[in-house]
């Protein structure tokens, strides 16, 4: 693997880290969870990515993370580092302290140490929130498509660039208490779909499935969610929409 | 054993396994996906730039039609696609951008009235028209003569991906997750399904259908420098060599992508240099323009590619700790385009380089990107070789892309072939062959010699480490199998992979963790991985020419006389160290467009026979047929409606059509 590059200067003498990982086997429940430390040379820019893969390929080839894209934009590898949430593809240690801490994302079904199912969750609230486009009838593929306004296609993008990496998940009060919350993901993605001329629900559709504690109100606006999203979704602001509109429906 | 039944099984829930089940699914057929990961984790996620479609919306667009896109595809191709897979390629592409469209992803959109784009390294007004204002617009990429790649900011590849995503679950279409397929279930002549694992538990299953699509993406992670995803280890394609009677085709045609951030290797998309972007060499010099007069920047990737390595050895590389580079300058893109455009250039730059696109370079150098060879399958997508198996996507050697893939031209192919692939399959269930009529003694068989495969591995107490045979394979395939090739160090990567191969039976592992063990995994892929590799090296080792991204410095011209065909690769013996190699000739009498120059790179091709006869065909029926519409004039070239599923056999409409 090459390490990464980053201009400034490099120390003289590479820094030693110590790794401190959570590790945890389901397949062996008699083994409690226990913190157990790797040491490792720090590269030129290295990243998460590259310091998990040089532990497994030299230290121990049982170690379980998932990487897939190595670029930021999966969403396959967040992880909390240091006590938050992250992805640790484009976590570099350099910004790190001598010292890192992983552990696995709370909230989801764990899989083994720092491996845990965000795409069964994901799916699950995909089915839930519904979240596609309804398709009435065929499209017709010969003729010209449907026309939008660009500026609106644009502010889709903005909400569809969510990679349902679960951080958000992991950064908020509320999921800690409330399984089946929906969280910034879930109501993002109705947002998305709310903004979407193609969609044809209505709010007291969308209302039907996040007008309660599980979905909308549920959120205490400790934003969380806002802060540690790694794509800067404007999870905030949509929240806030989305409870304004969602609570004028419960009114009628 | 457990054995789950389905109709249709599609390894790989990327665009392309996820199309073809939707396609599959919408004709009553029960389909399961298998994906190695979560569905929209997978590597279709990181196509960036866009998805070519002849729409002509945009300015710059105006005029193209299918004609144009497939004559691109063709030269792209450097000849060595099949035609007849790129029209139907060509004519479909624009109904799937639509599809797409209607189905939800946000395509950007023409603005009608003026605006400026940097055009060949200039500030350049251009008036979009207000009858276009709202549909799909397009940018401008490497190898084509129109602007013709829709996008979605560089998250093109995302949007798509979720949103077929998404309606494969509104179609509640099951993904088992973290599966991988290990085996097919064959009698050397029907295809039955696969032996499953799973990746959380280490245990084994059968699934057995009527159909079995692989859809497993490419080959990437052959290479040490790769732009690809690390799932991207071509196992999908290495089951289908395992059986001794599949072919893989072309495994020798490797794309290198011009701008992989140096040295990691992640990718920044060819729109960077679609949208005006400029490579730079140690002095800062423009240096495309002195290669390639005619398309500078935007020749196809093999071209920039070479020359980039040219230049590099040329000492105008810039010096780095980890090798040489050259810069991709976007700064004259401005700000506002790059945050709007090129965002996840920007972020990518900012995370893993520490700088400001819109004000500093980037350090840039080729790296391994795209796998055009693959799983050899006909114009439907049925896999040669076994009965019930197709195959779609990058995993499959359809053959559109031939010796080199234009940019836009793969997420493009992996939702157009998932639509017709997809359709052949619920066709073939439908027929008498698409029965089921399996016996449980040939699952149990399979079933058992992938368990005793397994058992071997994690019982095996040799002295060799998966994870050094791996460093070594990937280190060898991209110092001796890359961008520039020779005989001379083709037979020593050759040796050397045949070497770790022998070496791979000897493993020892150091875990014997229960459950999912990395460990074991990956022991067990490598050895699959090192029979890919080998039909790369050994089929570019007998490759005596230069053809696309195949570049053989000791035979720099491309040879039509000789080499106007396509590698069959398949390894009937699993004791061999080397694949056995067929050919199929390309026919050139039945070619819409005959061989020539591609209107950029070298122009020294040696002619086959047959070209100056069918050329002057060409232009006969071109002449005959002088004031007939164009849809006559190719019909009379190339026919391929009829290949084509019904509903996909229309003409499709653009602005300005006569009413």
């Amino acid at each position: 693997m090459i390490p990464l590059l980053r201009h400034s200067a490099r120390p003289s003498r590479p820094r030693r880290l110590t790794l401190q990982i959570l590790r945890y086997n389901p397949a062996t429940p008699e083994i409690a969870p226990y913190l157990q430390d790797f040491a490792i040379d720090e590269s030129d820019g290295m990243t998460l990515f590259i310091a998990l893969n040089e532990i497994r390929a030299s230290q121990d080839p049982s170690l379980q993370f998932d990487f897939v894209c190595r670029a930021g934009i999966c969403g396959s590898c967040a992880m909390l580092v240091d006590g938050r949430p992250a992805l640790a593809c484009r976590t570099l240690t350099r910004d790190c302290g001598p010292r890192i801490v992983l552990a696995p994302l709370p909230f989801f079904e764990l899989i083994g140490d720092l491996s845990v199912n965000t795409g069964k969750w994901m799916r699950g609230t995909a089915e839930r929130l519904q979240t596609w486009i309804a398709q009435t009838q065929p499209v017709d593929l010969d003729a010209l498509e449907a026309r939008m306004e660009p500026a609106l296609a644009e502010a889709i993008y903005e909400l569809d660039r969510c990679i349902e990496c679960g951080c958000c998940i992991a950064a908020c009060g509320t999921a800690q208490m409330r399984e089946d919350f929906v969280g910034a993901v879930g109501l993002n993605k109705i947002a998305r779909f709310r903004l979407d001329p193609r969609d044809t629900r209505s709010d007291a559709d969308f209302y039907e499935l996040i007008g309660d504690d599980n979905g909308v109100f549920g959120c205490m606006s400790l934003l969380g969610c806002h802060d540690f999203c790694p794509k800067q979704l404007p999870l905030q602001t949509q929240i806030a929409f989305l409870r304004r509109k969602m609570a004028v429906e419960g009114w009628r | 054993m457990e054995i789950i039944h389905s109709d249709v099984l599609v390894i790989g829930g990327g665009l392309a396994g996820l199309r073809a089940a939707l396609a599959a699914r919408k004709r009553g057929r029960e389909v399961i996906v298998l994906s190695l990961v979560p569905p929209k984790r997978s590597h279709s996620a990181a196509a960036q730039g866009g998805m070519q479609a002849s729409l002509a919306n945009a300015a710059r667009g105006a005029g193209d039609n299918e004609d144009v896109h497939f004559e691109d595809t063709v030269r792209g191709s450097d000849w060595g696609c099949d035609q007849e897979v790129a029209r139907l390629f060509a004519h479909v592409a624009p109904k799937a951008v639509r599809e797409l469209a209607a189905w939800g992803v946000p395509w950007n959109r023409v603005e009608a009235g003026a605006r400026t784009a940097i055009v060949d390294g200039k500030p350049v007004v251009i008036e979009e028209p207000a009858a276009a204002h709202g549909l799909i617009t397009a940018r401008d990429f490497g190898g084509t003569r129109q602007w013709r790649t829709c996008y979605v900011a560089d998250g093109t590849g995302h949007a798509m991906l979720y949103t077929v995503s998404d309606q494969s679950i509104a179609a509640g279409i099951p993904v088992h997750e973290r599966r991988e397929a290990v085996a097919l279930i064959h009698d050397g002549e029907r295809c039955h399904g696969a032996i499953v694992r799973d990746l959380t538990n280490g245990r084994l299953c059968a699934y057995v259908a009527r159909a079995t699509c692989i859809a497993s993406g490419g080959f990437g992670r052959l290479y040490q420098v790769t732009t690809n995803a690390v799932i991207n280890e071509g196992i999908g394609a290495a089951i289908a060599l395992d059986t001794g009677v599949v072919p893989l085709a072309n495994m020798e045609a490797v794309q290198f992508h011009p701008t992989a951030i140096f040295p990691a290797g992640i990718l920044v998309t060819e729109g960077c240099r679609g949208d005006g972007g400029l490579l730079r060499d140690v002095d800062g010099h423009r240096f495309m323009p002195d290669y390639e007069p005619e398309k500078k920047e935007l020749a196809s990737r093999d071209v920039v590619s070479r020359r980039m390595e040219a230049h590099i050895r040329a000492g105008k590389g810039v010096a780095h700790p980890y090798g040489e580079h050259l810069w991709l300058d976007i700064t004259l893109l401005g700000a506002a385009h790059i945050e709007r455009k090129l965002r996840e250039v920007k972020e990518i730059s900012q995370y893993f380089l520490g700088i400001d696109p819109a004000k500093q370079w980037i350090p840039v150098r080729p790296a391994q990107h795209y796998s055009m060879g693959g799983i050899r399958t006909d114009a439907h997508g049925a896999a040669r070789g076994l009965k019930g198996l197709f195959a779609c996507g990058e995993a499959a050697c359809w053959d559109l892309h031939g010796f080199n893939r234009l940019g836009g031209n793969s997420v493009a192919e992996t939702v157009v072939s998932g639509m017709i692939v997809g359709e052949a399959i619920a066709d073939f269930c439908a027929t008498p062959a698409g029965e089921l009529t399996v016996s449980t003694a040939l699952i149990r068989r399979c079933f058992e010699r992938a368990q005793a495969e397994f058992a071997g591995i994690a019982e095996s107490r040799g002295k060799e480490n998966a994870a050094l045979l791996l460093r070594e394979m990937q280190a060898t395939m991209t110092a001796r199998v890359g961008i520039v090739r020779h005989g001379d160090t083709l037979h020593t990567a050759v040796d050397a992979l045949q070497g770790l191969l022998r070496r791979s039976l000897d493993l020892g592992l150091r875990s014997s963790r229960p459950g999912a063990n990395p460990e074991l995994t990956q022991a067990w892929r490598l050895r699959k991985m090192l029979k890919l590799a080998l039909c790369v090296a050994w089929g570019a080792l007998q490759r005596t020419e230069s053809r696309g991204a195949h570049y053989r410095e000791d035979f720099p011209r491309r040879n039509d006389a000789d080499w106007l065909k396509r590698t069959l690769a398949t390894w009937p013996d699993p004791e061999l160290t080397l694949p056995a190699l067929a050919y199929e000739a390309l026919d050139v009498t039945r070619m819409e467009l005959p061989p020539g120059w591609r209107g950029y790179g070298a122009r020294d091709a040696i002619e086959h026979p047959l070209t100056t006869a069918r050329q002057a065909e060409v232009d006969a029926i071109r002449a005959r047929l002088a004031g007939a519409d164009r849809h006559t004039v190719q019909d009379a070239l190339l026919p391929f409606r009829d290949l084509l599923p019904p509903h996909l056999r229309g003409a499709n409409a653009r602005l300005g059509d006569p009413a």
